[in-house]
């Protein structure tokens, strides 16, 4: 649902503002919010979200297995063609970086999307940058299609995505995803890669499932990510299979 | 096993189903505390010795793929859409995302855990070997150290990177070695963490490709989380003209329903030709459902399958098959006797065309290799055109055989036709580069100093499987999709050729 903006002062610097969907609807009525203010500037998740060696304290924090989701995201987007495989994603030459190692991780993030053609002309990293400033990808058909390399996802994840909006994804690179947590593959009902342009300041409201693009000022309605969300909100499988009692708490 | 060779051949009608796709695609339900860690090999109810498919006792009918996931997650039936806990055979990982995979079970599981199965894990360096990339020299010793450490049975190591016949273990690229191996059984559920892990389903598996994530719960647990999904069949009849090989057949598919015509589904490949098909052949089909999108690819096994099997593996097995009601979401008919050779165009495996509406499509280079086509029968194919033609290539021609066996084949078996010639005789007499090392190559660029990786924009005819922008290295480099047959015969020309020119 809406962000407050209570929720945008408390953490400026968060673009997944995402709370207990229980005090939300208990403090909020959602359909009278609206978003306060346009952020100028694009906001990036912090480092630690998804750095991530603790997804288990995120994911107890919320006990919660129905919460549904009151997340909004809000930023620039980076607006991309139809089967955008996983070698334009992340070339085959950097899949010698280990996703696991927190290092490598922020590493791979830096080449997210480093291998779009010429055509593209806006970067989606600046030389010399290990983030992006576009918080929000938009695709066409067939996201992701390729190889089942994890490092698509991660890559996007660590250079600063929170949400990727397709017409449609490949199976894994969907699966991937939500089994990371690293972002959230959502799908338009209709073709926005055509209406929006690289740099148009977006809203997501994810229990909404609506994308509105405040440059155009065009509202579009999103498929529902269904069950996909809790798991993505948690920090991926392993998160959410350790808050819903699914496997025991790590010890230690 | 070889007598239960005759497996139905449904030639119904489409037997379009109204079948939902519009539920969730990922969706985990409640705690299930109680799964049973063994693996059943048999369906439980049944009581005759009959396979499913011939008894009739079924409830519901089901197709393939439906059937290996019931049996693997111990349900009598399974519908497609169905989120069902899967019990996996065999785990597959390599080079690229083994030691992100090993990372996650650490993470998860613990430092000191142990993996669910030794003997059902299977390691093979095979992506980036022939490097001085550090980090990728790197990587090949995390899977060694986890396989000393969990003692995993089959890890095809490579610790002499300067000759690779002094490494006895090391085999190459992990699908053509699987099959090799004796790793791939029908009736069976394999995962690995590579796309092409597809190629299995030649054997009459179910077989798919997972991230590092999913891998990581594999390792731990023996289990994932799968969505049944619903089968497209394709049934290829008549005579496969003799120009004609595998790699035209997909290419064929793939250009009708395009790159994602099979998202989330099954694909499974019935009909005379496929039955003519030997089992490479079959693991080129299959290989490339991945290309459709598709989740997986199957062929029913039958005599062809169960003979290659026979001195592979010692691990009975239990095929099964379509039911002859078994619900398809479409069915596509080809008579494969009127194709002609195809090639994809840049830069997409659905871009289509006929090899030769391309034949003024002139090329810097010639690549024969990969999981898709660098097995025996492709280089084989290459040697037949070349012999034919007694010419030499026009173009550099970069020959990558999958594994160690192909390259010993390449080495040493004689060529039909040719009077005890071998394919490295006759690729020598072509004027090819000399075959490489096994390993995955440049089919998916790689690092810098990989063997025939298009470091500049030039224009290559391969028998790999992806020419999306900068597969091969280069963004602008053009890639075309084809046959070994095309291929070679493109080598001959310097332009894109149709191989009946010289077949």
């Amino acid at each position: 649902m809406a962000a407050s903006s209570s929720t945008f002062t408390r953490n400026p610097t968060s673009i997944a503002t995402s709370f207990n969907s229980k005090l939300s609807l208990s403090l909020f009525s959602p359909r009278s919010i609206k978003l306060p203010y346009i952020h100028p500037q694009p906001i990036i998740k912090p480092l630690g979200s998804h750095a991530r060696p603790l997804p288990v304290l995120r994911a107890t924090a919320t006990p919660s297995a129905e919460s549904t989701n009151a997340t909004t995201f809000h930023g620039i987007c980076y607006v991309v063609g139809d089967n955008i495989d996983t070698d334009q994603i992340i070339p085959a030459e950097y899949l010698t970086l280990v996703p696991s190692n927190p290092a490598e991780y922020e590493k791979l993030g830096s080449y997210a999307l480093i291998g779009l053609p010429a055509s593209y002309e806006t970067r989606f990293i600046e030389p010399n940058e290990m983030k992006t400033k576009y918080s929000i990808v938009i695709g066409g058909d067939n996201f992701g299609c390729g190889s089942s390399r994890e490092h698509a996802p991660v890559s996007l994840g660590a250079a600063g995505v929170a949400a990727v909006v397709a017409e449609s994804y490949a199976r894994i690179f969907f699966r991937n995803s939500v089994s990371t947590g690293e972002i959230y593959p959502l799908e338009s009902e209709v073709r926005i890669c055509e209406e929006c342009k690289t740099g148009d300041v977006v809203t997501i409201e994810l229990a909404e499932s609506r994308l509105i693009n405040h440059t155009t000022g065009k509202e579009y309605k999103l498929k529902p990510i269904g069950d996909a969300g809790p798991v993505i909100e948690a920090g991926g499988i392993f998160a959410y299979a350790r808050k819903t009692g699914m496997i025991p708490l790590q010890s230690g | 096993m070889a007598s239960s060779s005759s497996f139905i051949a449904n030639k119904k009608d489409l037997g379009l189903s109204a079948l939902s796709s519009t539920s969730s695609p990922f969706s985990i339900p409640k705690c299930r505390k109680s799964i049973s860690k063994k693996i059943v090999s048999v369906m439980a109810p049944q009581q005759s010795e009959r396979k499913p498919a011939t008894t009739g006792s079924v409830k519901i009918a089901m197709t393939m793929t439906e059937k290996i996931l019931a049996r693997a997650s111990e349900k009598p039936q399974l519908s497609p859409g169905e989120n069902v806990w899967v019990n996996v055979d065999t785990l597959m990982t390599h080079d690229v995302c083994g030691p992100g995979s090993i990372g996650i079970f650490k993470r998860e599981f613990g430092d000191n855990a142990k993996v669910w199965d030794r003997e059902k894990i299977v390691i093979i360096p095979d992506h980036y070997i022939f490097t001085t990339d550090e980090r990728a020299n790197r990587n090949v010793d995390i899977l060694r150290d986890f396989c000393l450490e969990q003692n995993i049975k089959y890890f095809y190591d490579i610790k002499d990177l300067s000759n690779f016949k002094v490494n006895p273990d090391y085999k190459g690229v992990c699908h053509i070695a699987l099959a090799q191996e004796g790793h791939c059984r029908p009736g069976e559920v394999l995962l690995g963490t590579d796309s092409h892990t597809c190629t299995a389903g030649a054997f009459g598996q179910f077989a798919t490709g997972i991230g590092n994530t999913d891998a990581g719960f594999v390792l731990g647990t023996g289990k994932l989380l799968l969505k049944v999904p619903p089968t497209l069949r394709f049934v290829m009849d008549g005579e496969m003209p003799d120009y004609l090989l595998a790699k035209d057949l997909i290419l064929q598919i793939i250009g009708e329903i395009s790159v994602s015509g099979a998202t989330y589904k099954s694909m499974e490949f019935v009909g005379t030709t496929v039955e003519s098909l030997n089992m490479e052949e079959r693991m080129t089909l299959c290989n490339m459902v991945v290309e459709a999108g598709g989740k997986n690819g199957v062929v029913p096994a039958d005599s062809t399958t169960f003979k290659y099997l026979e001195d592979k593996t010692s691990v009975p097995y239990e095929p099964v098959y379509s039911d002859e009601q078994a619900r398809f979401l479409s069915e596509y008919r080809f008579d494969i006797s009127k194709l002609e050779p195809l090639v994809a165009k840049p830069h997409s495996p659905d871009n289509r065309a006929l090899a030769r509406e391309c034949k003024d499509v002139k090329i810097d280079r010639v690549y024969i290799g990969s999981c898709t086509g660098g097995k025996t029968e492709d280089f084989m194919a290459a040697a037949k055109v070349f012999l034919a033609s007694g010419k030499k290539v026009k173009v550099p021609t970069f020959l990558v055989p999958a594994t160690q066996k192909v390259w010993m084949d390449v080495y040493s078996l004689p060529v039909p036709g040719s009077g005890g010639k071998t394919c490295s005789q006759i690729f020598e007499e072509a004027g090819c580069d000399t075959p490489a090392n096994p390993s995955c190559g440049a089919c998916l660029g790689g690092p810098k100093d990989t063997y025939a990786r298009m470091n500049e924009p030039m224009v290559c005819v391969s028998t790999t499987n992806r020419n999306f922008p900068g597969r091969m290295g280069h963004k602008e480099g053009q890639i075309y999709l084809a046959s070994p047959y095309t291929a070679a015969a493109s080598a001959l020309t310097g332009y894109v050729t149709d191989p009946r020119e010289f077949l």
